[in-house]
């Protein structure tokens, strides 16, 4: 956690420069047409005349998302020293820009990356585009939650010595469900091999304002992570940071053999594909966001973990339920947790997680974040109160009494090491053909296929189907598992390259 | 001085009240309190600009909370009160010698300090050694307690602001499974006259409704409130609030009242036709908030 910033964290660049440019009520004879909501009274109405002031084009005063040279540069550099990173960026196309920006970065065509299996599809997505090879780890997964967890040093150290020429070690951290990997030991592990350290922070924007959670990408000397500032940290939809760190790592740890990312090749990486006219309603949403929490983030996030605390404390008491929490560690695949993360397991009281999630939503008018086989999940933020967690707990209490059944028993997990032949590039636009699924062994699939639980791909592009996969989708499929991504989703048959 | 409370009852209609003068004025942790002493309505309570009591009316709705349960329910001995912090409702029910033990969960302390400091006259309830005040949150408090009460009764402010989760759906549950098998649930149930007064009565009706197999409404005439015609409800897991009531038992108690009587009772049962229409709808329409499972799973317990 970094309390000693080095710069005025008070300021908001960005916010201030909106502030004076509507005060001078300059004249708009540039884009967009809107000109102040003038031209579009309804929208107008619709969001709000301060909303569509705001809404302007790069010029002078207010600088330029391409290429910052003022109040967006000054911005950046704000961001950066709350996150303690080396540079920060102010992305306007979600994490998903945030995460492709990363895989370009740090691997070209052919190049390898470890990842682990359950990686967010934004990163295969990415490699469609860029070329790059997937090399897999096996996240584990909790046989009696049904989750996947996270990758364990050993398994990652096996990848590495496997794949010495692989140039990165992409790392989900916490994933969705708060289970968090050993990030230093990785890190560390990973720049002894001159490997990089990419990380996947969607879900962990707030790990860096408090010591309560878990060490964030940036603190564990990290050299990348893309921070969803939009998810628990209270800016618009669509927002997000790219951090670059690795300074620090590459000064304190003498075996760091790793290349240093250059902040100035990130940013031609990130205009590649990012749009030249980003949103000034997203900019000033982060730039405000990044000021909030670096001035009162430490208690608005200890608040967050009280009530999240509070409201595990109160579904175990329930009966049935349970709400996981930190007693899960156990220094190997759940190496930390994030606390913030109210996940809880519903097949004690014979209930789905997503039976549950869709209970609270039509029956209660709660509407959860998601819900999987075996677990409902409860995003707690900035923007929480108790009276709402009362509700909750209230409603869950009633869905047990109402609709409780006998215990229902999580499935058995396996894990089926993938066999990648093409790149997902290959795969993505080779000529396809559907084949019988029976008759599929030995072909390589041209789509993905993912069961839940646990969450964990069985097929991606690329990848040889063998008999294995097929024993498990016939298995999963009779166990009643959610099977998704095929096209055609009664499984009878698979799409496979030609 | 010219000087007025005033209250939207829509966007398009406003009680004005008279005021002499500011009697309190603070906020605490969850809302606004406001205490006037007027020529009219004498002194009134309101919270975030909302009329809550006023010394002039305020007997009606807590007679009529009160005595048509403790009519109907042969033998209660103890009571929850969920809001209620003025202390009216309490001041009822310590009339009743066989009350052995009242609850009133308040989550806002500070409206109790206010009362018991400016409004005397409903206040007074708390002085009875019968009543433990507990400054939490109700849904929370009813949740923690299974078969243990023989009348609750609702006193909500509104289904916005701190009162929100005393309207829910899974309020009026954990309500149900803390009645004990005979116990009697009443309720404060907004307005059938203004339209979104009107929404919010549906609202609460179809919700006890889907988790009580008797739910009824009766009405009373409350000049400060919205309209002036003003709902309750009735949920029992056992007794009809008209066939079981105890007529000349509740007389033979000698309660001297101002607005409730038995005759009275009876009739508030007896709803305009436009008010059934609004509740009848809400019993047939399986909609958001009940399914057939939810029924049917209550009804095993009738």
């Amino acid at each position: 956690m970094s309390t000693d910033y080095r710069k005025n964290q008070d300021r908001a660049p960005i916010a201030e420069a909106l502030e004076a440019y509507s005060s001078e009520r300059v004249v708009p004879f540039d884009v967009p047409g809107h000109k102040h909501g003038r031209g579009n009274p309804e929208l107008t109405a619709f969001l709000g005349e301060r909303a569509m002031t705001l809404d302007v084009n790069s010029m002078k005063p207010l600088d330029n998302l391409c290429h910052p040279v003022s109040v967006i540069k000054e911005a950046e550099e704000l961001a950066a020293d709350a996150f303690g990173a080396d540079a920060a960026f102010f992305m306007v196309g979600g994490t998903t820009s945030a995460v492709q920006a990363m895989v370009f970065t740090v691997a070209a065509r052919g190049d390898k990356l470890i990842v682990p299996r359950n990686v967010h599809r934004s990163v295969i997505n990415a490699m469609v585009l860029c070329g790059a090879v997937p090399v897999y780890v096996d996240p584990g997964a909790h046989e009696e939650l049904g989750i996947a967890l996270g990758m364990t040093l050993s398994d990652v150290e096996k990848a590495i010595l496997e794949n010495p020429d692989a140039k990165a070690v992409f790392v989900n951290n916490p994933t969705y469900y708060g289970i968090c990997s050993d990030l230093g030991g990785l890190v560390k592990l990973a720049h002894s091999h001159g490997m990089l350290v990419v990380v996947d922070e969607a879900h962990g924007t707030h790990l860096t304002f408090s010591e309560k959670l878990p060490i964030s990408a940036m603190e564990a000397g990290a050299d990348m992570a893309s921070v969803s500032m939009h998810k628990s940290g209270g800016s618009l939809t669509q927002s997000a940071f790219l951090l670059v760190g690795g300074k620090k790592a590459s000064k304190e740890d003498p075996s760091n053999c790793a290349p240093s990312i250059d902040p100035a090749y990130v940013r031609q990486i990130i205009n590649l594909t990012q749009t030249t006219s980003g949103s000034y309603l997203f900019l000033s949403s982060l730039d405000l966001s990044r000021k909030r929490l670096a001035l009162h983030g430490k208690e608005l996030f200890d608040k967050v973990i009280e009530m999240a605390e509070y409201a595990r404390e109160e579904i175990n008491a329930i009966g049935g339920y349970y709400a996981i929490g930190e007693e899960l560690i156990n220094g190997e695949d759940i190496y930390d947790f994030d606390k913030t993360k109210l996940v809880i397991h519903t097949l004690p009281v014979g209930l789905a997680g997503i039976e549950v999630y869709d209970l609270l939503r039509d029956e209660y008018d709660i509407q959860m974040e998601f819900g999987d086989f075996g677990n409902c999940l409860a995003y707690l933020s900035v923007g929480d109160r108790i009276r709402e967690l009362e509700r909750l707990v209230g409603a869950l209490s009633e869905i047990r009494r109402h609709f409780g059944k006998d215990p229902i028993v999580s499935l058995p997990n396996n894990y089926i090491a993938p066999v990648v032949v093409l790149s997902p590039q290959e795969a993505f636009y080779a000529n396809a053909e559907h084949i019988p699924f029976d008759s599929s062994v030995g072909r390589i699939a041209a789509e993905s296929i993912m069961c839940y639980p646990p969450g964990i791909p069985v097929l991606a592009p690329g990848e040889k189907i063998t008999e294995e996969v097929l024993d498990y989708l016939r298995y999963a499929q009779e166990k009643g598992c959610q099977i998704t991504g095929a096209e055609d989703s009664s499984l009878k048959t698979l799409k496979v390259v030609k | 001085m010219d000087l007025w409370f005033s209250e939207f009852h829509t966007p398009h209609v406003k009680l004005a009240i008279k005021v002499d003068k500011q009697l309190y004025s603070g906020k605490s942790d969850f809302q606004q309190i406001d205490v006037f002493e007027s020529p009219e309505f004498g002194r009134f309570l309101t919270l975030d600009g909302y009329m809550m009591l006023t010394q002039k009316d305020e007997f009606i709705y807590h007679e009529m909370l009160v005595h048509v349960p403790m009519c109907v329910h042969p033998d209660v001995r103890k009571v929850l009160v969920i809001g209620a912090g003025d202390g009216g409702i309490v001041r009822e029910l310590s009339r009743y010698k066989t009350i052995e033990h009242i609850d009133v969960v308040e989550i806002d302390e500070e409206v109790v300090r206010v009362a018991k400091e400016y409004l005397p006259f409903t206040a007074c309830g708390f002085d009875d050694p019968r009543v433990k005040c507990h400054f939490e949150d109700g849904l929370k408090y009813v949740r923690h307690h299974e078969d243990e009460y023989d009348l609750i009764i609702v006193d909500s402010t509104d289904p916005f602001g701190p009162g929100e989760g005393l309207f829910t759906k899974e309020f009026y549950g954990n309500c149900y499974t803390a009645l004990k098998e005979d116990g009697i649930m009443v309720n404060q149930n907004e307005s059938p006259f203004y339209a979104n007064d009107a929404r919010a009565m549906q609202r609460a009706h179809k919700r006890i409704h889907s988790n009580f197999p008797i739910c009824r409404v009766f009405q009373a005439h409350i000049p400060t409130y919205p309209s002036g015609h003003w709902l309750f409800g009735f949920a029992s897991k056992k007794y009809h609030p008209v066939r079981d009531m105890h007529a000349a038992d509740w007389k033979a108690l000698g309660i001297e009242t101002k607005y409730y009587n038995t005759n009275l009772h009876r009739g508030a049962f007896a709803l305009p036709n436009y008010v059934q229409r609004l509740l009848e709808a809400m019993e047939e329409l399986p909609g958001n908030d009940t399914t057939t499972t939810l029924n049917t799973s209550n009804g095993g317990n009738t």
